[in-house]
Order: C-alpha cells, then sequence, then structure tokens
C-alpha cells in the first residue's frame, strides 16, 4: 500500500510537470500577445510591457523561471488583471465555483442512485421508463438552455426566485438545479446499466439461494459491486463541476473560477491559462488518486 | 403385492412432435451478429422513431435553405423581432433576418460538426486504442501514459487553443474534436483488444502467418466495431452540445453562418422578451440529441452481446 502511494505519487507529479511543460510551449506559439487584444496600445506600449513581464527573454528561460516559481507554489502576476496574482484570482474565485458544484452535487448523486437503482429494480416496468426518460432528458437539454429557461420562468414569470448573482442562499438555488441535471442523468445512466449487469452474476444467485431477504441482497451485494463503475465516474466529474461552468457562471453572473477558463485563454493571458491549467491538473489527479483508494475499500477484490 | 407394470408401446416412443414440425423451423433461421443486430433494432419503436426524427431533420436542412425564398444571412430591417406567422414560420430576429431558414441552414452546420465531430475522432481513437492494445509492452504503457496527461485538462481548453491556432468556422471545429476527442474511445479499444487478442480464432490467424496488420484490422477492431458504433452514435449529442455551447461563448461559428448554439446564443440576449428566439434554436438542439440518445440506445440493446439473452 505505501509503496504503491508512494509511486502513484511520483507518477501524478511527472504528469502535472508534463502538463505545465506542454501547456507552456503551446500557449507561446499561439500568435498574439497579451497586451494587443483588448485595449489599444500603441507597438511601443506593447514591447514595453512585454519587456516588463520578462515574455521578451528567451522562452527556455522564461520556463525555467517559471517552472522555479511554480514549485515554490508562486503561479506569477495575472497579465491582465493589473497587481493580482493568480493565486489570488484562484484563491477567491475557486470556493464560489465549488461551493455551486457541491450543492448540484449533493443534489444529483442521491437522486441520480437512487432513480438508477429503483429504475434497475423494476427493470421494463413504468418506473423504469420514467427513470430512463428522465436520464435521456437530463443529457440532451444543455445546461445552458436549461438555466435561461429556470430564469425564464422561475424569476421572469413566477418571479419567486432571483435572476441572477451570487449573494444569498435563495440565488443559489436555480444554478445549483441547472448544473445537477446533466450530473443526475448521467448518474441515473451509469447506475442502472451497473446495477443490471450486477444483477445476472453468481454471487447474486448464491446469496437468493442462501435466502437472503430482497433488500439485503439489494444493498450489500448489488448496490455495493455496482457502485464500481461509479467511482470511475465520479472523480472526474467531481473534479469538472468544483472547477465551475463558465455558462452557467455567465449565465447566472456568478463570480467563479469557470469563466477565467475561457477568459484568460482568448486574452492570451498566458500565466492565469498557465495557473487554470496546472491547478485543474492537480485536482484532476488527486481526484483520481482518491478513486483508485477508494476502489478497494469498496471492492475487496480490488488490490492495490 | 401390487402390480405395477405397465405395457409399452412402440408408439410411445416416438418423437411426435419433432416429426410434425421440420427441423428448420424448430431452430429458426440462422442469423448472423448483424443481421440479428438489425432484426432487434427494427424491433425497437423509440429507436425507430428516432431515427425517422434524424432523417427528417436531416432531410429538412438540406431542402429548406434551398427552397426558401429567403437566404440566411439577408436582412430586413424594417421586419425585425416578429412574430412567428405565415411569413416567417419561426419569426425573425433583431436584424429581420428569417429564422425558419435560419434554423434549417443551423441545421447543416450544428449536424455536420455533430457527425464528423463524433466520427473522426473515433476513427482515430480506433487506431491509436487498436495499436495500443495489440503490441502492448513499452508502447502501450507510452501511449496510455499520454492520455492520462492530456485527459487532466478539460477538453474544452484544448478546443479553444486549437480554435485560436487554426480559426473558427465549421472544418476548425471538427478538426478540434477530432484531436481531441478521441482518447476515451482509443481507451475502450484497447481494452477489447486486450481481451480479443487472446482469443482462438486470433491465435489461429497467428499460427497461419497473418501479419500484425492483417490481425488489427481484420480480426480485432471489426470485433469491436459493434461497440464502436454505438460510441459514435453516442458522442453524436455530445459533439452537438460542444458545438453549442462554443458557439454559444462566442467561439465557435462565426457569424453571420448560423448554428444551433449561435442561435441559441442570440436568443438569450432577448428572451425576456421574446422567447421564441430561444425555445427554437433550444428545442431543435435537444430534441436531436435527444434522439440520437435514443436511437443510441437501441442500437446498444441490438449489438451489445452482453444485454442478449
Amino acid at each position: 500500500m505505501a509503496k504503491y502511494i508512494v509511486k502513484r505519487l511520483l507518477i501524478s507529479v511527472i504528469t502535472i510537470w508534463l502538463l505545465a511543460t506542454i501547456s507552456f510551449f503551446l500557449l507561446r506559439t499561439l500568435p498574439g500577445n497579451p497586451f494587443q487584444t483588448n485595449q489599444i496600445l500603441s507597438i511601443e506600449m506593447q514591447e514595453k510591457m512585454m519587456t516588463y513581464y520578462g515574455l521578451n527573454r528567451p522562452l527556455l528561460e522564461q520556463y525555467i523561471t517559471y517552472l522555479s516559481n511554480l514549485i515554490r507554489g508562486d503561479m506569477g502576476y495575472s497579465l491582465k488583471y493589473t497587481n493580482r496574482t493568480v493565486n489570488s484570482i484562484i484563491k477567491t474565485t475557486f470556493p464560489i465555483s465549488a461551493s455551486l458544484g457541491l450543492k448540484a452535487l449533493a443534489l444529483a448523486l442521491p437522486i441520480g442512485l437512487f432513480l438508477g437503482v429503483a429504475s434497475a429494480k423494476k427493470r421494463g416496468q413504468a418506473v423504469d421508463y420514467a427513470c430512463v426518460f428522465i436520464s435521456v432528458l437530463g443529457v440532451s437539454i444543455p445546461s445552458f438552455i436549461l438555466g435561461s429557461f429556470l430564469q425564464y420562468i422561475f424569476a421572469l414569470k413566477l418571479k419567486i426566485l432571483p435572476m441572477a448573482q451570487w449573494s444569498t442562499p435563495l440565488h443559489t438555488i436555480l444554478p445549483t438545479i441547472a448544473l445537477a441535471l446533466s450530473l443526475l442523468a448521467t448518474l441515473t445512466r451509469v447506475m442502472r446499466a451497473s446495477m443490471l449487469e450486477v444483477t445476472t452474476q453468481d454471487y447474486v444467485k448464491t446469496a437468493k439461494a442462501k435466502g437472503l431477504t430482497e433488500s439485503k441482497i439489494t444493498w450489500s451485494h448489488q448496490i455495493r459491486n455496482a457502485m464500481v463503475p461509479i467511482l470511475t465516474l465520479l472523480g472526474p466529474m467531481v473534479a469538472t463541476v468544483l472547477m465551475g461552468t463558465f455558462v452557467i457562471e455567465k449565465i447566472f453572473a456568478i463570480p467563479g473560477l469557470g469563466q477565467h477558463f475561457v477568459n484568460s485563454i482568448t486574452g492570451l493571458d498566458y500565466t492565469m491559462t498557465m495557473g487554470l491549467i496546472v491547478f485543474y491538473g492537480i485536482f484532476m489527479v488527486t481526484a483520481n488518486f482518491i478513486v483508485d483508494i477508494a476502489y478497494g475499500f469498496v471492492d475487496p477484490r480490488i488490490r492495490i | 403385492m401390487e402390480d405395477n407394470m405397465t405395457t409399452h408401446e412402440a408408439n410411445d416412443f416416438l418423437f411426435t412432435v419433432e416429426a410434425a414440425i421440420p427441423h428448420s423451423q424448430l431452430a429458426g433461421s440462422n442469423l448472423s451478429y448483424w443481421a440479428d443486430a438489425k432484426r432487434r433494432l427494427l424491433k425497437n419503436k423509440v429507436a425507430m422513431i428516432s431515427l425517422i426524427f434524424i432523417l427528417l431533420i436531416l432531410a429538412l436542412s438540406i431542402v429548406i435553405p434551398a427552397t426558401s425564398s429567403y437566404t440566411y444571412d439577408q436582412q430586413n430591417l424594417s421586419n425585425i423581432n416578429s412574430a412567428p406567422s405565415r411569413a416567417h414560420l419561426f419569426g425573425t430576429d433583431s436584424l429581420g433576418r428569417d429564422l425558419w431558414v435560419r434554423v434549417w441552414y443551423g441545421a447543416r452546420v450544428s449536424l455536420a460538426v455533430g457527425i464528423f465531430g463524433s466520427i473522426i475522432p473515433s476513427l482515430i481513437g480506433i487506431v491509436i486504442g487498436g495499436i495500443s492494445g495489440f503490441f502492448g509492452g513499452k508502447l502501450d504503457m507510452v501511449i496510455m501514459r499520454a492520455i492520462d496527461i492530456i485527459m487532466c485538462v478539460p477538453s474544452m481548453i484544448y478546443v479553444i487553443l486549437i480554435m485560436l491556432f487554426i480559426g473558427s468556422g465549421q472544418i476548425p471545429l471538427i478538426i478540434a474534436f477530432a484531436l481531441t476527442g478521441w482518447m476515451g474511445t482509443a481507451r475502450n479499444v484497447r481494452g477489447l483488444v486486450l481481451q480479443l487478442k487472446e482469443r482462438e480464432f486470433v491465435l489461429a490467424s497467428k499460427a497461419l502467418g497473418a501479419s500484425s496488420a492483417s490481425l488489427i484490422f481484420s480480426h480485432l477492431i471489426p470485433n469491436t466495431l459493434g461497440i464502436v458504433i454505438v460510441s459514435i452514435t453516442m458522442g453524436v449529442p455530445g459533439a452537438i452540445f460542444h458545438e453549442a455551447y462554443l458557439s454559444f461563448i462566442g467561439l465557435g461559428i462565426a457569424p453571420p453562418i448560423p448554428s444551433w448554439g449561435q442561435l441559441a446564443n442570440l436568443g438569450t440576449a432577448v428572451f425576456r422578451i421574446f422567447p421564441y428566439q430561444l425555445l427554437i434554436p433550444a428545442s431543435m438542439i435537444s430534441i436531436t440529441m435527444l434522439s440520437f440518445n435514443l436511437f443510441g440506445d437501441g442500437l446498444r440493446d441490438a449489438l451489445d452481446p452482453k444485454l442478449r439473452n
């Protein structure tokens, strides 16, 4: 176990390093510079800015500087938000995205798993068709469309919930639902498929043959085994959802992290983009790591 | 003692049932995998209705922009934001453009991106996954680690980077999807190939001196085809969604060419006053994605050997 963890940690560090290196050079090959895009600056001004941020030095030198700063946890200053470090931007916006993401997960996870189990248990019956319909509908309505319609119905017509912005808990209801539906739908689909697969396994027949009650079989044999694919799905899902969703944040005017993913790249904000890629990468690697450890707990046959 | 002897006659030992029905009818006709899958698919009502919807949308997207008296970029500033009427079936937008034509022209764009944006990355994934699984060893390890690294970044970031490189439009979108979307398929195909390559028919071929290329392309990949076709079908709504998403945030298709995502984007700007301008493209996106998802479900039920009885 200890050996496995050390090995995984090493691989994770190498993954992040490769990720940072590839993204660094890929970003720099993009045409244009960060200072010509938004405001109109003279060529001389642009040159001065480039020199000020050290972007005129040889690329390899910049890379080494960046990497040595990164190791110390310093991701540099944003090129677009004057005088703000990438760290401080992440520190202020990530908690907002994360809290929205956690709320959506807290809503989607229990309902999704419940619907998946219910649907598989009542296969071919009305309950099953209803659950399948909900889940297919959920993956077929893009979140930005759902968000707009929720605003239209609940904020504009019924006037019972606020339209947008991020202040009281009441403001979080609509974006949470908009974000949760597709998660719920995906979870329902995977859980249903996984439960159906488990139902035909020999150990379920054995459990039945030795006279266990139906609920005992469902809880301690089927659901437990069916959770393995859910875990695989959950790692990347949690990471993506906590990082924020650009469109949801745009529609509901939420000052989260998601907006920076798009704005920083289109604005060629090198340091901000790099910071986000590295931050996201670390998050993703950690999530997958936790999932791999969790496999062992859910299914003792999987030894790590 | 009771006499429990019964007399048997020769008649008792005749197979009366089988004698009446010819053997071929009892066994049923011999169906190949694909013929059986086709039969199952045709019997699936939901999948068939979805397929009809898909074909209908495809047909309308070809016919309507070609035959309509309006074009997708023809402005009429004296008739802006008019509600759906006989002259403009879906109304007009804030520049007086006919939304009926724009929606169906947008269907061409969105469907092309959706279909090719799913097929091309899947083909790349099949080849890379097939090679990785078949040769194994160091090559496999390098490819799998590379996929792990690439998958650490949301694919949207790569797509945006590539779009910044090669500009916006239909072809760049498909290229961007092709470069970023193959990893999932590659992983699946690799897993399947790993299982298949130990099977007897592959060993037999190998013993007969088949080359690696012929083993991969004529034995291993055809056997993964069923699952890959399902994943391609399920990938279409994903690609349509990503196109809509990118166009929605202003990165996908460049105006004035419409796509559903872009129409939805323009619609959200005015949906508080003119809800139909969002409602129509939004429903088109959802209905199409729904049809592909349901059809994909049907295909999976028909093609996946695990779900057969």
